[in-house]
């Protein structure tokens, strides 16, 4: 227990970025996250307190002054959550297409991958975390709002049927605004063939630990990332149905001032737990043991 | 039926009020005091009424086939439930927290078989529409239609599914009690229901508050009816920042039920009456009962086993992809599995 919930700040996660490289050579720079600060130093969103990057580096991209959890890409999130080197990518090579020859939507690919130097909202692969072997699933908020179009689900989806199929545990963390619009249906038909893959691997009797980042909104909170057997949530994201703003149109005033947070959806019993950062990775593999065969303990 | 017509509909609205006044026995009288022949003039009328609504039929735009999909006199699932099947119990309630009036549902008959539908229910007045939040399905409605659907399972009952709403109610009374899980929920669980569903779209098929009740073996989409990742206004209010140019938004997300056949995510489009459902709801009516006997002939026959891996596969395959380089350029449907 205590060795389980030790955090991380005790044994430093690898700060070297190039020990990733690996994981996303293919476009070379892959370090262009938002989470990755250009200058010397920046202001906090939340606190606007001036922060130096270096700080942040070693915080995970947490506020030193308020804890303000900045968003993670999708490269930074693995290579705080996972065992050194441990990560290989799967589903690579499915691209996007612009099924409706939706407006705009091909400049927008074009543009969200030069930005984060991913193909698409969403990497999946396998990877061990406390050496424990797991699924994983990270979105990334800077390609199109983390958005699920089909490429994010179909990934997804695998990912759900590999770990059933495999019988390793599926830990997804979620970071988008719902179902890509510029693909219509075929978006929300996403959702329906991420719940029904969720529901394949309960049934398999495979673990699902899905954690909620800021912000987890709309058609993903609406699906997949609702259905796993623990729900983590990082502390003051963005976590609910719809829009902030548009909640906020139809009530007037009379929200509570967490309306859709993680803090309001623990409130409400729709997250088992918040936890910080740091603590991310302990966490995670608390419940990995918890729910491993006791004949391939891997300690 | 003349007034709250839709703007296209004037020609044809405007048509029907002329030859009403000229069916009266009063005109009649007056007319044959005159001499005139009412007759051949009202047969020439109703010839040309009907070139009318054919003409603008022919023509919908995106856009106008979602306001025709929000007509209010549009048939809605009771309607529906009331012409299609020989009897109806109303149950009320989702066993955890409320009685949600947005959806509705409960055992029927179908020509003597018992079937349980669900369904998702505007209101036809103001206070109605009120009492049933216009058809915007809290939590509350989703677990409730989720409870008859596991009844129905349980029971080996074919389950029947009414979709229309513009969306999934986003209050905080929805947020509150976990709109979002009880959507994921359903639609994870119908899709181990262990008996046929068939999912009718007989208006709006609004966004996630749609395919929560939408997860099912045949999907059906009445000819006029919408089914869309996001309304058209809200599409436009993002992409142009003017919810005015909803019209280009409709275009743009092929919502209409014949795009949605395109597409393969509905199975079959249902041919309404000439001039919409709205104007007659009993051949609506009609038409989606065959369409249910239809469905329901052809998946009473498959064992549960292969009723579930089909319906699996139904939703495994949607999405539409290219594989990058060193992987061929293959597209659309997703490999077997």
């Amino acid at each position: 227990m205590v060795r389980a919930m030790r955090s991380p700040r005790s044994s430093p996660r690898p700060a070297d970025p190039m020990s990733a490289g690996g994981w996303f050579g293919r476009r070379g720079r892959a370090r262009a996250m938002d989470s990755v600060p250009d200058g010397l130093a920046l202001k906090c969103e939340a606190c606007d307190e001036i922060i130096f990057a270096k700080a942040l580096e070693r915080t995970l991209q947490v506020c030193p002054k308020c804890g303000y959890h900045r968003r993670l890409g999708a490269q930074d999130r693995l290579e705080a959550t996972v065992d050194e080197d441990s990560f290989v990518e799967m589903d690579r090579e499915l691209q996007p297409s612009d099924p409706l020859q939706f407006p705009d939507y091909a400049d927008k690919i074009r543009l969200a991958r030069e930005k984060t130097g991913l193909d698409e909202a969403l990497v999946t692969g396998r990877a061990s975390i406390e050496g424990m072997q797991v699924m994983i699933a990270v979105s990334d908020f800077g390609f199109m709002g983390g958005s699920m179009g089909s490429v994010y689900g179909e990934k997804i989806t695998r990912t759900f049927e590999r770990a059933a199929d495999e019988r390793l545990p599926a830990v997804v963390f979620s970071a988008s605004g719902g179902a890509r619009m510029q693909e219509g249906l075929i978006a929300l038909m996403q959702m329906a063939k991420t719940s029904a893959a969720v529901q394949r691997l309960a049934r398999a009797r495979v673990p699902y630990i899905s954690v909620l980042t800021n912000p987890t909104t709309g058609g993903v909170f609406a699906s997949y990332a609702s259905l796993a057997d623990v729900t983590l949530a990082e502390p003051g994201a963005v976590v609910g149905f719809a829009g902030r703003r548009v909640g906020r149109q139809d009530l007037g005033g009379h929200l509570p001032a967490n309306f859709q947070t993680s803090e309001f959806q623990l409130e409400h019993g729709m997250v088992d737990r918040i936890v910080p950062r740091r603590d991310m990775r302990g966490a995670l593999a608390y419940l990995l043991r918890f729910f491993s065969d006791k004949t391939d303990d891997g300690s | 039926m003349a007034a709250n017509g839709l703007e296209f509909e004037k020609p044809i609205l405007e048509l029907e009020a002329l030859l009403d006044e000229l069916r009266k026995p009063e005109k009649r009288e007056e007319a044959r005091a005159q001499g005139i022949d009412l007759d051949a003039e009202v047969a020439r009328l109703e010839a040309e009424l009907r070139r009318v609504i054919e003409q603008v039929f022919a023509n919908l735009t995106p856009w106008e086939q979602t306001l025709l999909s929000r007509h209010k006199h549009r048939p809605y699932s009771l309607d529906y439930i009331r012409l299609v099947f020989d009897d109806f119990m109303e149950l009320a309630g989702d066993r955890r927290a409320a009685n949600d009036e947005a959806v509705i549902g409960g055992p029927a008959f179908l020509d003597g078989e018992p079937v349980m539908v669900i369904g998702q229910q505007k209101g036809r007045d103001l206070r109605e529409r009120q009492r049933r939040n216009f058809g915007s399905a809290h939590a509350e409605g989703f677990r409730k239609s989720l409870r008859l659907a596991q009844m129905a399972s349980r029971f080996r009952r074919p389950l029947i599914s009414f979709i229309d709403t513009a969306a999934a109610s986003a209050d905080l009374r929805a947020e509150e009690y976990g709109v979002s899980e009880a959507i994921a929920r359903n639609m994870a669980e119908f899709s181990a229901l262990e008996t046929p569903v068939v999912v009718v779209i007989i208006g709006e098929g609004g966004s996630g508050g749609a395919i929560g009740q939408a997860v099912g073996d045949r999907a059906l989409m009445l000819e006029h009816s919408v089914y869309s990742v996001i309304p058209p206004e809200g599409a436009a209010a993002i992409l142009w920042r003017d919810a005015a140019k909803a019209p280009d938004a409709a275009s743009a997300l092929k919502l209409t039920a014949e795009d949605a056949r395109r597409l393969g995510i509905v199975d079959g489009v249902l041919p309404e009456p000439l001039g919409g459902a709205h104007r007659d709801h009993h051949a609506a009516a009609a038409t989606v009962k065959r369409a249910i006997h239809k469905a329901l002939k052809e998946l009473s026959r498959l064992p549960v086993d292969e009723l579930l891996s089909r319906r699996y596969a139904r939703f495994r395959r949607f999405g539409a992809w290219t594989e990058g380089p060193g992987h061929g350029a293959g597209t659309g449907e997703s490999p077997t599995r």
